[in-house]
């Protein structure tokens, strides 16, 4: 089983929040870069990289898709050197308080260490003292005077978490934006996986952009490569403090397979039969409707794409100390590069509806 | 003005602070720093003990005669958590030693115990909330210590914030500023401490559950006077409306902050004209803190034994208690300059009468 630890460790370590996702996509590229045959980038940031398969032309194939893009905040006001953000994403106000953070100063180029922070009560309007702060009463302090802070930092600019990577127990690893490059490491197990292996189909690996926005990524993708099938890579629920509902799964029962009206039940059904003789643990998932992925995007692109989603189970998703168990990224990568293997080249007359 | 009218100050000091700020002492388990004290004291000390709560208390006598006893006190602890009682799977359940405000809580990384354990504090995903419990404070009972699972640790542990020291342009952020500052201050004055006073250097415990290492210090020393060496909030925000903020305590930048009269002590008053006319007299720039809530170890000090005459000198601190503080060296170094220059115009007349 390859390591992927120091390369997960260190896509949690940079920025790419939605909308800016060149950190991350560069550090991602140049880990493709000797695993597939092309890299290049779309004409809205996501990053493809087609690995070839043994296939006559045309040669069908199937699109992985992981979203790169994180969630955060943006400067939405300067005041006396302080500055006031927005959300990038679905940012939960409760976990900022006291975060760590960097600002990414585009009047001076610079990376500013700095700080979220709550007003005292009484500075704040009545309404907005009783429970959590709301963003647009929180502040973030970068350290500097406020005539350094106007000469830097722009109302726009972003401001992306910095807590650096947390190894915890069982082999799990904590952080930020865990979701989702916890899945673009998956992606890149699979491709390490097929660096040995014969596989008939073409295969698409694509680091999405603006997923946690508008799933901007997976729908110009899915176009742009109409690929036969695709199966999307992300984060869901881990069950533990505060999430004990249907939603959420252990760690230990291994990846999710998801059912539900954005996802095809062909796909599906392969997914599990694999599983099942790879012995690959993995619990059934059931997104109702919306399945709030890259999958819900994807499936209907152009005349529609039959699409799968492949989950792993995120403790205290989006906060800073999101965590992932490593064993369950090696299994998700390690599904996902036999059922590309498993694809028949006829296997898209296979697909049908029961 | 003569070259030793400031005491030496510069990059060996800032390393012994970011030592101190990173190590963890939480009140009742001060172990880490009282190390690094009796190291960074034991050359200069006439007499060194450590005493039945975990006082370090050192002396270091003048050389002049009729000399003063001069008590400096910096406590040494910090606010934290202990674990009280384990859920399994590497959860446990903690409470919080001194003032911890929760809402900083949720989504931060801390170390557990003296083996200092990755371990991280979640929250519940909002996507698995209604707008209703999303806007609700988590009381302490819902938040738990993660491990990761099969994590250990045993119930009594200690628990700190993870924060690592920073320095940012004019500032420093770091967790436990309040009072690692002070202490890196009485460190500074003992090494350097001039010859017209016997120095009597109490790094106390305790402070921040009820100010009790300072009261046996005291009465070990029995003064002639004694100067609480601390770090006070400077609550310099604007306030949302954009109205003047009347209640900031102290404002960073504004040099070290002396103490009127706070919750626990009306300071004394030669004292605190004292300083005031040593500032002036050196040029080095001070504040009031305004008059109100709050105390330091003054507050135990001064009603010691017959009634110790005593005042407070704090560096001001932004984000008092939190994950991450903020401070400017520019304080710290004036807070160190003007006891140091009140330590050598220190004479019996001082106190002799009202």
């Amino acid at each position: 089983m390859p390591d992927i630890l120091p390369f997960l460790k260190s896509l949690i370590s940079v920025s790419g929040l939605s909308g800016d996702e060149t950190p991350v996509a560069n550090l991602i590229a140049e880990k493709w870069r000797s695993l597939v045959d092309e890299v290049s980038v779309s004409r809205v940031g996501s990053l493809h990289g087609l690995k070839k398969g043994s296939a006559k032309p045309p040669c069908p194939s199937v699109m992985i898709a992981a979203h790169m893009d994180g969630i955060g905040m943006r400067v939405s006001k300067i005041v006396d050197g302080f500055l006031h953000i927005t959300n990038v994403g679905g940012i939960d106000p409760r976990v900022l308080p006291g975060a760590e953070v960097t600002v990414h100063a585009t009047g001076s180029n610079k990376e500013l260490p700095s700080i979220v922070v709550m007003p005292p009560a009484r500075f704040l309007p009545e309404s907005a003292a009783e429970g959590v702060i709301a963003i647009q009463h929180l502040l973030v302090d970068t350290g500097l005077r406020p005539r350094e802070v106007e000469k830097q930092v722009r109302v726009g600019d972003l401001v992306s978490f910095a807590n650096m990577p947390f190894e915890l127990a069982g082999n799990v690893l904590s952080g930020h934006t865990v979701d989702n490059r916890a899945s673009v490491a998956a992606l890149t197990v699979c491709l390490e996986e097929l660096q040995n292996k014969m596989h008939t189909w073409d295969v698409w690996a694509v680091a999405t952009v603006q997923e946690e926005v508008s799933y901007l990524g997976a729908y110009s993708s899915a176009f742009a490569l109409r690929p036969q099938i695709a199966i999307v890579v992300d984060g869901g629920f881990a069950s533990g403090p505060g999430a004990n509902g249907w939603q959420a799964f252990p760690m230990g029962k291994g990846v999710g397979l998801c059912i539900g009206p954005n996802m095809h039940p062909f796909l599906h059904k392969r997914l599990r039969e694999l599983a099942d003789r790879l012995e690959i643990p993995w619990y059934l998932d059931v997104t109702p409707a919306d399945s709030g992925t890259d999958a819900f995007a994807i499936q209907i692109t152009a005349e529609g794409i039959p699409t799968a989603l492949v989950e792993l189970p995120i403790r205290y998703m989006h906060t800073p100390v999101e965590s992932v168990a490593l064993k369950n990224v090696e299994r998700a990568g390690h599904l996902l590069a036999e059922f590309v293997v498993s694809l028949e080249a006829d296997f898209v007359d296979m697909i049908v509806w029961e | 003005m003569t070259l030793d009218t400031y005491a030496r100050f510069g990059n060996a000091q800032l390393k012994l602070l970011e030592k101190l700020c990173n190590a963890i002492a939480i009140s009742g388990d001060e172990g880490e720093v009282r190390k690094i004290v009796l190291e960074e004291v034991k050359p200069y000390a006439d007499e060194l003990r450590v005493d039945a709560l975990g006082n370090v208390l050192a002396t270091r006598l003048g050389r002049t005669k009729n000399r003063m006893r001069v008590m400096l006190d910096a406590h040494m602890d910090e606010v934290g958590f202990m674990i009280v009682a384990e859920d399994g799977e590497g959860i446990y359940r903690f409470e919080t030693v001194g003032g911890v405000n929760t809402l900083h809580l949720s989504g931060k990384q801390v170390f557990v115990g003296r083996e200092r354990t990755p371990a991280v504090i979640g929250a519940k995903p909002i996507h698995l909330m209604d707008r209703d419990e999303a806007t609700k404070k988590v009381p302490l009972e819902a938040l738990r210590i993660d491990l990761g699972p099969g994590g250990k640790t045993e119930v009594g542990e200690r628990v700190g914030f993870a924060t690592k020291f920073r320095r940012v342009g004019p500032s420093i952020m770091a967790k436990s500023i309040d009072d690692r500052i002070g202490v890196a201050t009485l460190i500074e004055l003992f090494r350097q401490a001039p010859l017209n006073v016997d120095l009597c250097a109490a790094f106390s415990v305790q402070e921040e559950i009820g100010l009790r290492g300072a009261k046996v210090a005291a009465q070990y020393f029995n003064p002639d006077l004694a100067i609480a060496i601390d770090s006070t909030p400077a609550n310099d925000m604007p306030l949302y409306d954009g109205s003047e903020n009347t209640t900031y305590n102290t404002k960073l930048g504004f040099g070290p902050a002396i103490y009127i009269a706070d919750g626990s002590t009306l300071h004394d008053p030669r004292l605190v004209r004292f300083l005031q006319e040593t500032a002036d007299a050196e040029g080095i720039p001070y504040q009031f803190r305004q008059p109100g809530g709050g105390g330091t170890d003054s507050g135990a000090i001064q009603r010691s034994l017959a009634g110790i005459p005593t005042v407070s000198v704090s560096v001001p601190h932004r984000y008092t208690h939190s994950p991450v503080s903020l401070a400017r060296l520019d304080d710290w170094k004036n807070t160190i300059n003007l006891l140091y220059a009140a330590l050598k115009r220190m004479t019996h007349e001082l106190i002799a009468a009202r």
